[in-house]
């Protein structure tokens, strides 16, 4: 791109999910991070296909969006830098069931699913580091799902 | 630090009985969303405009099928032209969204306490609005906007339902266009027209850039929003000294005499609609209070 | 009599006078209401003779029961309380606020005018005095103006009590049995074989009026110990007690008892208990259009924490289970109101226990929660768990 500076180097260890976190796991996987910039309307992920990566956001905006056969996509929440994606490699099976789509540039750093199984399977400490981290990820998305549900607004 | 408050119901003092409603004119109505209208309500010849602080509320009158608790949504600096903001639930509110021009409507108020906007002065100012929340806390922002030197970084969230359900959309753009304000906007869920947030209020709130020590917040939405917008701002190293809530319940008389509006024992038509998170925060955990 | 009669004076009307007490208040212009036996119970209706008056009834209250007995003697004043409060007069149960007629696109209100003949009150005890000065803050604080036009209006002739009832605990509360304060004559009703008579208190100058037209003649010391001796009598044989002290705290911090569900089992949210009290002022409005839609009339009327609908936002309510109203109730009367008034809701007249259908005792409900130690608080739960 002329006369872009190039972009700073995307750190896994820097990005909150790991931040802080005890232990050399970060750096274990680290070199097997790929960084990967998504233009806007860029697909992430796509619903039904097979999970094979863990994404970190770093910069940008990400929509999550449901598939309706007979209605127009909705989007169900928008993540940013910061947050992370995709979790359905952990669970059989390991399909998306959601899209992903850029809704702004966004820089990512994504772990392959499999290395990342293969990782946490060996190590048990790394294994529970990671489950540790990713819970209150999920449980968040619960949380703002059902209070989504309650549908507060409508009443 | 207490809500600020002002003497209900001004018109007593004319020996009015405070029971007794004022005819207003609707000046103009618009339509904010499917279900929501904002019309602009102007006194009766002879009568003074009666001023109100940013958070206080009226009873609106609609003959023969009754009152609404409805906040001011209006400019404190132009009371002769009382703006609400009626979103259609029920029977009063219903008739209010039906309000014609030119027609009648009652008012009796303002009443309740309203935000503490002395307690803003030399801090970062938060609002989080959800929903019908906003109206409420738009007269605080023409009063911070209006006096911008007093206050540190304003942060305003605003979320709604869908992008078809955000109110004075067109004002929105116009502050999100400023530069000594930041308002952030977003939606429980949307379409592929929408490019902005999708997710709660709270999912905006670890963004907000403010001193926490030195911050004061105030929130205004469902309740559940705001016991986690609260938690959400606690987080980020707020106390519950220094954020306020407006709640609401039922209201029939709005003097503090028909008892309906109790939490615990506050009365929410004299003690609040404002108050102190503080103050209050037990009562929103009790089960049925 | 020959000396003035004095605000603070104490004085003998004999029984055969009492008819002159009724004759000085019509003569006054005062409407007179009091005690009258109908329906088997002692209530508050128009009083135009003294025939009109409980002469030799009395009443025996429990919790859940109340009924009438003949005396054996000719006690004009011998009851406690019944079903009714003063409160039906100063805040009556259905009442128009104002009418309003649709008028050249716009609207006008015509305010209600309120009757305001002047009313004695015949026959009011020390707790009912204690109520109505609980009710003249709750209602003095709104502002309403209805309340306050009637009760300037009012000559309230108190009565001591020579004995309590079985649901009574005035002492409890600091309300009584003796009258102190808010009377404009005070009676206390001594009945012996050999006399019967009153010791008259003026307790103001309007008091003193209306004492000035009654054959009265200043009190012997023996005629106020006698009297004294009858309201000490009432004082030691109170039918309940209730500890007020820390009851505030108590009932706020405690919304999760478990006697709260306890009671709500036998609780029939019958709303009884409320339109007995004579301090529960809950009310709601009603629009009232008629049929040709010109003109409209606002109602208020008694209501009731009690009521289904009393707690709805937004067409739900949010005190749906009998456990919640009932925690309302109670911890409004006993423990918000501190908050809110500063002071008790409860005067202890023992209203709220005789007419509960089922019988529920707040001295009862009140020493319970107080004694059974409250349950461990959970931990607060974290967001998202399942």
């Amino acid at each position: 791109m002329n006369g872009v500076p190039p972009p700073g180097v995307l750190r896994l260890a820097s990005h909150p999910f790991f931040e802080g976190m005890k232990g050399d796991l970060p750096q274990t996987l680290a070199p097997l991070a790929v960084e990967r910039t998504y233009a806007f309307g860029d697909m992430l992920i796509r619903e039904g296909d097979i999970a094979d990566r863990f994404v970190l956001i770093f910069e940008g905006k990400v929509a999550l969006e449901i598939v309706l056969p007979d209605r127009p996509r909705v989007t169900i929440q928008t993540l940013g830098g910061g947050e992370v994606l995709g979790w359905s490699w952990l669970l059989p099976p390991p399909e998306w069931w959601l899209d992903a789509r850029a809704v702004k540039r966004t820089r990512c750093l994504e772990l392959p699913a499999a290395q990342l199984r293969t990782l946490l399977d060996a190590r048990p400490e790394y294994g529970y580091q990671f489950l540790l981290r990713l819970l209150p990820v999920v449980a968040q998305r619960l949380d703002h799902t059902r209070m989504q549900l309650m549908d507060l607004h409508g009443r | 630090m207490a809500a600020s408050s002002m003497p209900a119901g001004p018109r007593d003092g004319t020996g009015v009985s405070p029971w007794v409603p004022v005819p207003f004119r609707v000046e103009q109505r618009a339509a904010e969303t499917a279900d929501t209208i904002t019309i602009v309500l102007t006194p009766p010849k002879g009568v003074p405009a009666t001023p109100f602080l940013p958070g206080q509320f009226n009873m609106l009158y609609v003959f023969g099928v009754g009152e609404a608790a409805i906040s001011v949504a209006g400019d404190p600096a132009h009371p002769e032209a009382l703006i609400h903001t009626v979103r259609s639930a029920g029977k009063v509110s219903g008739a209010l969204s039906q309000a014609a021009l030119g027609t009648t409507v009652g008012v009796r108020g303002p009443y309740g306490t309203g935000w503490p906007l002395a307690a803003a002065e030399g801090k970062d100012v938060v609002l989080v609005a959800g929903g019908l929340g906003l109206p409420p806390l738009r007269p605080v922002l023409y009063e911070l906007l209006r006096h911008r030197e007093r206050y540190g970084r304003i942060e305003v969230i605003y979320g709604a339902r869908t992008p078809k359900d955000l109110v004075y959309y067109n004002q929105i753009q116009e502050w999100r266009g400023r530069t000594d304000l930041r308002f952030q906007t977003t939606v429980d869920a949307a379409d592929r027209e929408w490019y902005g947030d999708v997710g709660l209020v709270t999912a905006r709130v670890p963004d907000i850039r403010i001193d926490p020590a030195n911050t004061i917040a105030f929130l205004c939405g469902p309740e559940i929003m705001m016991k986690f917008t609260a938690r959400a701002l606690e987080a980020k190293g707020m106390t519950e000294g220094s954020i306020y809530v407006s709640l609401e319940r039922n209201m029939k008389c709005a003097i503090g005499v028909c008892g309906h509006c109790q939490l615990g024992p506050e009365f929410v038509c004299r003690n609040g609609p404002v108050f102190l998170y503080k103050d209050v925060r037990r009562f929103l955990s009790v089960r049925e209070l | 009599m020959s000396e003035p009669i004095a605000v603070g004076g104490r004085y003998v009307l004999d029984r055969a006078g009492f008819p002159r007490l009724l004759a000085a208040l019509r003569g006054a212009g005062y409407r007179v209401v009091g005690p009258t036996v109908r329906d088997k119970a002692i209530v508050y209706g128009e009083v135009r003779e003294e025939t009109d008056l409980p002469i030799g009834w009395t009443d025996r209250q429990d919790a859940g029961q109340y009924r009438l007995e003949r005396r054996t003697d000719a006690a004009l004043f011998g009851y406690t309380v019944g079903p009714h409060s003063w409160k039906k007069y100063l805040f009556p149960s259905r009442e128009r606020l104002w009418t309003a007629v649709r008028k050249d696109g716009s609207f006008e209100v015509r305010p209600e005018p309120v009757d305001e003949s002047p009313l004695a009150f015949l026959g009011v005890r020390a707790c009912e005095l204690a109520a109505m000065s609980v009710s003249d803050r709750v209602f003095g604080m709104a502002g309403d103006p209805s309340y306050a036009q009637r009760r300037r209006h009012i000559l309230r002739i108190a009565v001591q009590c020579g004995q309590a009832g079985g649901t009574c605990f005035c002492t409890s509360m600091g309300t009584g049995p003796a009258v102190r304060a808010g009377h404009d004559l005070s009676l206390t009703e001594v009945v012996r074989p050999d006399r019967h008579f009153f010791l008259v208190e003026v307790g103001s100058e309007a008091g003193a009026r209306i004492a000035t037209d009654l054959p009265l003649r200043p009190a012997p010391a023996e005629d106020v110990t006698d009297a004294t001796a009858l309201v000490e009598r009432a004082a030691a044989s109170m039918g309940r007690t209730m500890d007020p002290n820390g009851l505030r705290d108590l009932l706020i911090n405690n919304p999760e008892h478990p006697r709260w569900e306890i009671v709500a089992r036998r609780c029939l949210s019958c709303t009884n208990c409320t339109m007995a009290c004579p301090t529960c002022f809950c009310q709601t409005t009603e629009e009232v259009p008629d049929l040709s839609g010109e003109k409209v009339e606002r109602w208020r009327r008694w209501d009731s924490c009690f009521n289904s609908g009393f707690s709805a936002v937004h067409g739900t309510s949010v005190r749906q289970s009998t456990n919640s109203r009932y925690r309302q109730w109670l911890t409004h009367k006993l423990a918000a109101w501190h908050d809110q008034f500063g002071e008790s809701g409860c005067v202890g007249c023992g209203r709220c226990i005789t007419w509960c259908p089922v019988g529920i005792d707040l001295t009862e409900e009140a020493a319970a929660i107080r004694v059974i130690p409250p349950p461990a608080t959970p931990a607060a739960t974290a967001p998202g768990a399942a």
